[in-house]
């Protein structure tokens, strides 16, 4: 039994290019929930998948499944046709993940947070320069504090430095849990139009928000926590 | 092909520095984990002194007992800092999902907590010897021993932080994992001490000690990595 409806919006792409991330029946649980059961999805280069459900049906845990940060799952996952428990490396360069959790020192200035982040998830023969990250954090409008220490930035400010993440990343895919928590509409319009313009280079997302979003390309896939609760206690 | 090679190594070498760099700032602006472990060790010799006695030749015959088992203790309460900082803020799902080596990312943060903890109480012995009445002749050995032992200590002390960096409050089991693991320090670490007060030969100890610290250089990174993975699963 099946607890996922996927309307594919954009078939006539999705049969010209092969897809990069497979989902075969993947089933995760949680404790001992199962959240997940039997999962089949598939995403292609320009495409995005938006994952959806009540509060507690399993889009973190499953994110955290396709991140390669959680390996409590059955079913296969394939990237670039390869599965993700034996090429971690593969899925990991390839990915950006942001999760609940900001993944910024609170002790540490936007740009130290940026600058380490960058040297461990960008690699390149010199360090990111100064501007660049400038210019990131600019695109979160946050230049002004570039230098203050996060502790002493609000919760949507401190959120924004992980999004600052989005202009440093060329990763192909893009993992991001509830990223506009937090965050302004006028944030959140910007964060749109840098999400679409991932996927117009040919890029992918997978995105869980519970708030409206507007952006071409991406098809939805619901999680549904009441069936599989059912399907659990039978 | 080997110009590629030479950039990966020098991003591999970024991605070290950067951590290394980021988690020794992160220590300095929060001035409690430096110092409390060195105001520990300070405060529990000067209580031996107290409730030994003042009597030079019965505090110095188990000076190397007393200073190995507080610095292990020493360090071994400042480890529960090592990776819970990192497991709160989400820079540990951030650090596991890099594509650069992690062995060498763990070695940088093991490193980055070796010189707030270890090193301090190595550059503070000669104190401890002057309060503990080990004779000068022996101070010199008592430091090189501590700077070699403290590592170790460390190293292994690691190994218990990072499987216990989801619980709620794993202070004493850390305790209780790592303690069996010392033994082997405690014993030729005061045992080095010993035969440079009483004149015996150095080098059979040192070289035990120099052996344990290249093992668990090479080897507790493995360990440590598998504790935090696991830690995301949990």
């Amino acid at each position: 039994m099946s607890t996922v409806a996927s309307n594919h919006s954009s078939q006539a792409s999705q049969q010209e290019v092969e897809p990069i991330l497979v989902l075969d029946s993947v089933s995760c649980e949680r404790g001992d929930r199962l959240l997940v059961e039997n999962l089949s999805l598939s995403l292609s280069p320009g495409n995005g998948i938006r994952i959806e459900g009540p509060n507690g049906s399993g889009k973190t845990t499953l994110l955290r499944v396709l991140a390669g940060l959680s390996q409590q799952y059955r079913g296969t996952v394939l990237w670039r046709g390869n599965d993700i428990r034996q090429s971690r490396s593969a899925l990991a360069t390839d990915t950006l993940y942001i999760g609940h959790l900001a993944g910024v020192k609170a002790l540490l200035s936007p740009l130290e947070n940026l600058s380490w982040w960058a040297s461990l998830h960008i690699p390149s023969t010199k360090p990111l320069s100064k501007a660049t990250m400038l210019n990131a954090l600019s695109q979160v409008s946050l230049e002004a504090f570039a230098n203050t220490p996060c502790h002493q930035l609000s919760a949507g400010q401190q959120r924004r430095i992980a999004l600052a993440r989005l202009y440093l990343s060329e990763h192909r895919l893009w993992i991001l849990d509830e990223p506009f928590t937090a965050i302004d509409a006028a944030g959140v319009v910007l964060l749109e139009q840098r999400i679409e313009e991932h996927l117009a280079k040919g890029n992918m997302a997978i995105i869980t928000t519970h708030q409206a979003m507007q952006i071409d390309g991406f098809t939805s896939c619901s999680l549904n926590a009441a069936q599989s609760e059912e399907a659990n206690s039978q | 092909m080997t110009d590629s090679q030479a950039n990966t190594e020098v991003a591999i070498f970024a991605s070290f520095n950067a951590l290394l760099i980021r988690d020794l700032r992160v220590y300095f602006r929060s001035r409690g984990t430096w110092l409390n472990p060195l105001v520990f060790v300070l405060m529990v010799i000067t209580l031996f002194t107290l409730g030994i006695g003042p009597d030079p030749t019965t505090l110095s015959n188990h000076a190397s007992g007393i200073i190995w088992v507080v610095a292990l203790l020493g360090i071994m309460l400042s480890l529960d800092a090592l990776f819970r900082a990192d497991f709160d803020d989400g820079s540990l799902e951030q650090l596991l999902l890099s594509p650069q080596p992690l062995y060498l990312a763990v070695l940088a943060k093991v490193l980055a907590h070796w010189f707030i903890t270890g090193l301090p109480i190595v550059l503070a012995s000669p104190l401890f010897s002057l309060m503990l009445g080990i004779p000068a002749t022996a101070i010199p050995a008592l430091a090189l021993g501590l700077l070699v032992g403290s590592g170790i200590l460390s190293f292994i002390g690691a190994i218990g932080a990072s499987l216990t960096v989801s619980l709620r409050s794993g202070g004493l089991l850390i305790a209780l994992l790592t303690l069996p693991l010392y033994v082997p320090v405690i014993i030729f670490g005061s045992q080095f001490v010993q035969s440079a007060i009483e004149g015996w030969p150095l080098m059979p100890t040192f070289s035990m000690l120099l052996g344990l610290l290249i093992g668990a250089m090479v080897l507790a990174p493995i360990a440590i990595i598998g504790g935090l993975r696991l830690s995301q699963d949990t």
